[in-house]
C-alpha cells in the first residue's frame, strides 16, 4: 500500500509536469517572437511584421490560460502530494518559489496591458517596449524555478540537524552548482522550442495553402531564430553533461549504460540491454563520452558500478538522453539546411520536403523539450532531494491519490483538446492575408502613421 | 515586529486582497451566465469582458501569491494543510483550472458557447465553496492526527453547521460584491440598463450576505470559544463593519456615489476580515500550529521580506498603470477604446 500511493503520487506530478511544460516552455519562447516581429516590423515599417506579432499574441494567450491554471495545480500539488518534502525544503526553497511568483506577477500584468493597447499608443515603440516586462517575466520566472529544481538535483546552502534543515543561506541555496547549466539549457530550449513551432506553423501553411509573403517572412525570421538558439542550446548541453560528469556522475551513467568506471570512454548510441545487462545493437563512439564529460578523450568517467544497487537511476533514461539530444542536433541541422537553400541560389528554399521537414521540427522540438526533463527528472531517482530525502518519504500517505491522478488525467484531455480545437478555429477561419486586407481596409494610413511616429 | 508578524500580516492582507479581486471575478462569470440564461447578456456582458479581460491573469496571480507566501513563512502549514486538503485542494485547482482555460476559450477563441459560459459561471461559485474549507478547518476539530499521519474528518466536516455556513457566506459575499463592484463600472461607463441590473443583484445579494455572517458568527463561537471570545474584545472592528454596511447600503439604495459604495463595501470586508484573523492569532492550524512554532528560519524570513519589499516597488506602479488604463480611464470603460 505504501508503495502504491508512492508510485501514484509520482504518476500525478509526472503527468502534471509533463502536460505543464508544453505550456510553459511556449509562455517562455514566444513572447521574445512576439517581441522580435513587433520590433521589425515597426523598424521596416512592414505592417506583415506587425500582423505576425499580432496573430501569435493572439494565439499565445490561449497556450497561456492552459500554462496559468497548470502552473497553479502544480504549485498546489507540490503541497498536496509531497507534505513531508515541503515541510523540510520549504525553508530553503520558499524564496525562489516566492520570487517566481513575482515575475510571473509583473508578466500577467504586462500581458493584459499589451493585449489591449494596440491602438492606444501614437508612437508604437511604447506599445512595443511592454513587450519587454513580458519576455523578461516570463524568462525569470523560468530562471527562478529552475534553481528549485537545481536545489533539488544539487542542494546546498545548508545545515542538516537531527533531520531538519538549519542555518539557512536561502542565496546559496538558489545559486547551486546545478542552477546555471540548468538556467541556460532551459532557456535556450525554450527560446528553440517557441521559434521551431512558430516557423513549422508557417512552413505546414506554406504547404497547404502555397507560398505567401506573410508566411515567407514568419519562416525566414524564426528559422533564423532557430539556427541562433540551435547553436546555444547545443553549446548549453554541453556545459550540461560537463556539469553532470562532475557532479552528479550517476546520472550521466545511467544515461549513457556506462557502468564500470575507464578513462577514454564510448558514447553509446541506442541499443538494447539483455538480461545479463550487456549491450547489444549499439552504436559505439570511440572515447567520444570522456571528451563530452571532461573534454579529453583519455579522461576518467566515472562508471555507474560505482554507486550502491538503491542509488541507481533507471537504466531507461538511455533512450530518453539519446532522443533529446538526437533532437537537438536535427533541429539545428534543418536550419543550417535551410539557410544553405537559402543562399545557394540554384536551391528553392521554400520547396516541399524542406518544408515537410521544418513543419515537422515542430513537435520534435516539443518531444525533445519532454524528453529532456524526463531524462533530468527520472535520472535523479530515487532522490527527492538528492542525498537527503528519498521520494517515498517525502509522498503523501493518503490513498485518495489514486483517484485524483484520474480526475487529472481526464481534465489534461479535455484541457489540451479544447485549447487545440478553439486555436484550429481561431486561425482556419481566419486566415493571415485576408485579415490584411481587412485591416489595411480599416486603416489606410496604417503604415504612413507608423513612420511618422518613430 | 517579528518577521513571522510581518509575514501573516502581510499575507492576510494579500488574502484580503484575493477576497476583493476573486469575488469580482467569481461572481461575474456567473452574472454572465445567468444573464444569458435569463436572456438579458446584451445588457451587461459587453461591460464584463471589458473589465475582466486585462485583468483576469492577475487574479489568479494573487492567489498563488498566498499560498506560496504561506508555505515560505510557514513551511508547517504545507505538511498538515497538504496532507488534509489533498481532496479538497485538488477539486479547487481542477475548477480553476476549468475556470481559468475556459474564460480565455470563451473570450478569445470561440465566442458564444454557451457550455463554455456555463463552466466558466458555474466554477466562479463552487471555487469559494471548496476554498473556504481551509477556513474552517483552522478552526480545529476536523483534522486527525495519528501518529506521523494526518487525515480530514470528512464526517465531522460535513456534519458541522459551521463549515455550511461558512459556505453559504463565501458564496453569497461572492455575488454581493461583484455586483456591487460592477454596478460602480457600469455607472463609469454610463450605461443606464446595465447600471439598473446591476444594482438590483447587489440589492438582493445584500441581505444573504449579513444574514449568513451572523450565523458563521454564533457557530463559530460554538465551535472555538477562544476565536469568538477574541473577535468579541474586537467588537469595535465589527461595529466598523456593520457601519461601512449601512453606509453601503444607503448609497446603493438611493442611486447616488456608486464608488464610494464600493469602497464602503470593501471597507466592511476589511474589518470584519481581519477582527477576524485577529482573533485567530496566534494559531495558523488550531491546536497545531501556530505562528510561531510553524516559522521558517530567521535567515529566510529576512530574505522573504527583502524580497517582498523589492516586489511590491516593481507590482505596485504596474497595477496603478492597469488601474489607469482599464478602470479609471473613461474612454475605455464606455467602449470607445
Amino acid at each position: 500500500m505504501a508503495i502504491d500511493t508512492v508510485l501514484w503520487s509520482k504518476l500525478v506530478t509526472g503527468m502534471t509536469l509533463g502536460f505543464h511544460v508544453i505550456f510553459a516552455t511556449l509562455g517562455v519562447g514566444v513572447p521574445l517572437m512576439i517581441a522580435i516581429a513587433e520590433f521589425i516590423g515597426i523598424r521596416k515599417k512592414d505592417p506583415h511584421y506587425i500582423l505576425m506579432a499580432k496573430r501569435w499574441s493572439r494565439g499565445f494567450v490561449i497556450s497561456v490560460a492552459v500554462g496559468v491554471v497548470t502552473g497553479t495545480a502544480i504549485s498546489l500539488q507540490l503541497a498536496l502530494v509531497w507534505p513531508n518534502f515541503m515541510k523540510l525544503a520549504g525553508n530553503v526553497i520558499a524564496l525562489p518559489l516566492f520570487m517566481e511568483v513575482f515575475a510571473f506577477f509583473f508578466e500577467a500584468i504586462f500581458l493584459g496591458i499589451y493585449l489591449y493597447t494596440w491602438e492606444r499608443f501614437k508612437n508604437p515603440y511604447i506599445h512595443w517596449l511592454l513587450t519587454i516586462p513580458i519576455v523578461v517575466g516570463a524568462g525569470m520566472s523560468a530562471v527562478f524555478i529552475t534553481t528549485v529544481n537545481g536545489f533539488m538535483n544539487q542542494p546546498g546552502g545548508f545545515l542538516m540537524e537531527a533531520g531538519q534543515f538549519t542555518a539557512v543561506n536561502p542565496v546559496q541555496a538558489m545559486l547551486n552548482t546545478a542552477t546555471f547549466s540548468k538556467v541556460f539549457h532551459v532557456l535556450s530550449s525554450a527560446y528553440l522550442t517557441g521559434a521551431a513551432l512558430l516557423a513549422g506553423i508557417a512552413a505546414f501553411t506554406m504547404l497547404r495553402k502555397g507560398v505567401s509573403p506573410y508566411h515567407k517572412k514568419a519562416l525566414n525570421l524564426m528559422m533564423a531564430v532557430v539556427l541562433l538558439f540551435g547553436m546555444l542550446n547545443t553549446f548549453a548541453g554541453d556545459v550540461s553533461a560537463k556539469f553532470l560528469a562532475e557532479h552528479q556522475p550517476e546520472k550521466l551513467a545511467a544515461a549513457e549504460w556506462h557502468f564500470e568506471t575507464e578513462s577514454g570512454a564510448d558514447l553509446i548510441l541506442m541499443g538494447w540491454l539483455n538480461a545479463e545487462h550487456e549491450i547489444i545493437g549499439a552504436l559505439h563512439l570511440p572515447k567520444l563520452l570522456s571528451f563530452l564529460a571532461f573534454g579529453d578523450f583519455n579522461a576518467e568517467v566515472t562508471g555507474l558500478e560505482e554507486f550502491p544497487l538503491d542509488e541507481r537511476p533507471p537504466l531507461l533514461v538511455h533512450y530518453l538522453f539519446d532522443l533529446m539530444a538526437g533532437i537537438g542536433f536535427a533541429l539545428l541541422a534543418i536550419s543550417l539546411l535551410y539557410f544553405l537553400f537559402v543562399f545557394w541560389k540554384k536551391r528553392n528554399e521554400l520547396n516541399k520536403w524542406l518544408l515537410r521537414i521544418i513543419a515537422l521540427s515542430a513537435p520534435l522540438a516539443f518531444l525533445g523539450v519532454e524528453m529532456g526533463w524526463f531524462y533530468a527528472e527520472i535520472g535523479r531517482q530515487p532522490w527527492i532531494i538528492r542525498g537527503y530525502m528519498r521520494v517515498e518519504e517525502a509522498a503523501t500517505s493518503s490513498p485518495h491519490v489514486r483517484i485524483l491522478f484520474f480526475l487529472f488525467l481526464l481534465l489534461y484531455i479535455v484541457l489540451g483538446t479544447v485549447c487545440v480545437l478553439v486555436l484550429r478555429r481561431l486561425f482556419n477561419n481566419n486566415p493571415a492575408e485576408l485579415e490584411m486586407e481587412k485591416w489595411m481596409k480599416e486603416k489606410p494610413s496604417q503604415s504612413t502613421e507608423k513612420g511618422e511616429a518613430s | 515586529m517579528s518577521y513571522e508578524l510581518i509575514g501573516i500580516s502581510v499575507l492576510w492582507l494579500f488574502l484580503y486582497g484575493y477576497l476583493i479581486v476573486a469575488s469580482i471575478d467569481f461572481g461575474a462569470g456567473f452574472f454572465a451566465f445567468y444573464a444569458r440564461l435569463t436572456k438579458q447578456d446584451h445588457l451587461i456582458n459587453r461591460l464584463i469582458s471589458r473589465y475582466l479581460s486585462p485583468v483576469w491573469e492577475i487574479t489568479n496571480v494573487f492567489f498563488v501569491f498566498f499560498y506560496i507566501g504561506i508555505v515560505g513563512f510557514f513551511p508547517d502549514t504545507a505538511y498538515y494543510y497538504g496532507s488534509a486538503l489533498l481532496v479538497p485542494g485538488s477539486i479547487a485547482v481542477i475548477l480553476l483550472a476549468i475556470r481559468g482555460s475556459f474564460y480565455a476559450f470563451e473570450n478569445y477563441g470561440s465566442k458564444n458557447s454557451i457550455i463554455y459560459l456555463f463552466l466558466y459561471g458555474a466554477t466562479g461559485l463552487l471555487i469559494p465553496a471548496s476554498l473556504s474549507v481551509a477556513l474552517t478547518l483552522s478552526e480545529g476539530g476536523f483534522i486527525v492526527k495519528q501518529g506521523e499521519t494526518v487525515s480530514l474528518d470528512y464526517w465531522a466536516l460535513f456534519t458541522n453547521p459551521l463549515s455550511w455556513s461558512i459556505v453559504g457566506l463565501a458564496i453569497v459575499s461572492v455575488l454581493f460584491i461583484s455586483a456591487s463592484f460592477l454596478t460602480f463600472y457600469a455607472s463609469r461607463a454610463e450605461d443606464k440598463s446595465a447600471l439598473k441590473l446591476m444594482r438590483n443583484y447587489a440589492l438582493f445579494w445584500s441581505t444573504p450576505t449579513i444574514i449568513f455572517a451572523l450565523t458563521a458568527f454564533i457557530y463559530l463561537g460554538q465551535h472555538n470559544e477562544r476565536h469568538f471570545q477574541n473577535m468579541m474584545n474586537l467588537w469595535w472592528l465589527l461595529a466598523l463593519s456593520v457601519a461601512f454596511f449601512m453606509i453601503a447600503m444607503w448609497l446603493l439604495y438611493n442611486g447616488r456615489r456608486y464608488g464610494l459604495a464600493f469602497i464602503c463595501i470593501m471597507l466592511q470586508f476589511f474589518s470584519a476580515f481581519f477582527a477576524y484573523g485577529i482573533g485567530q492569532y496566534p494559531y495558523i492550524l488550531d491546536p497545531y500550529i501556530t505562528i510561531q512554532s510553524s516559522a521558517t528560519s530567521p535567515s529566510m524570513g529576512l530574505a522573504l521580506v527583502i524580497v517582498f519589499i523589492g516586489g511590491l516597488c516593481l507590482l505596485i506602479p504596474s497595477l496603478i498603470l492597469v488601474f489607469k488604463l482599464f478602470l479609471f480611464d473613461a474612454d475605455y470603460v464606455k467602449g470607445k477604446k
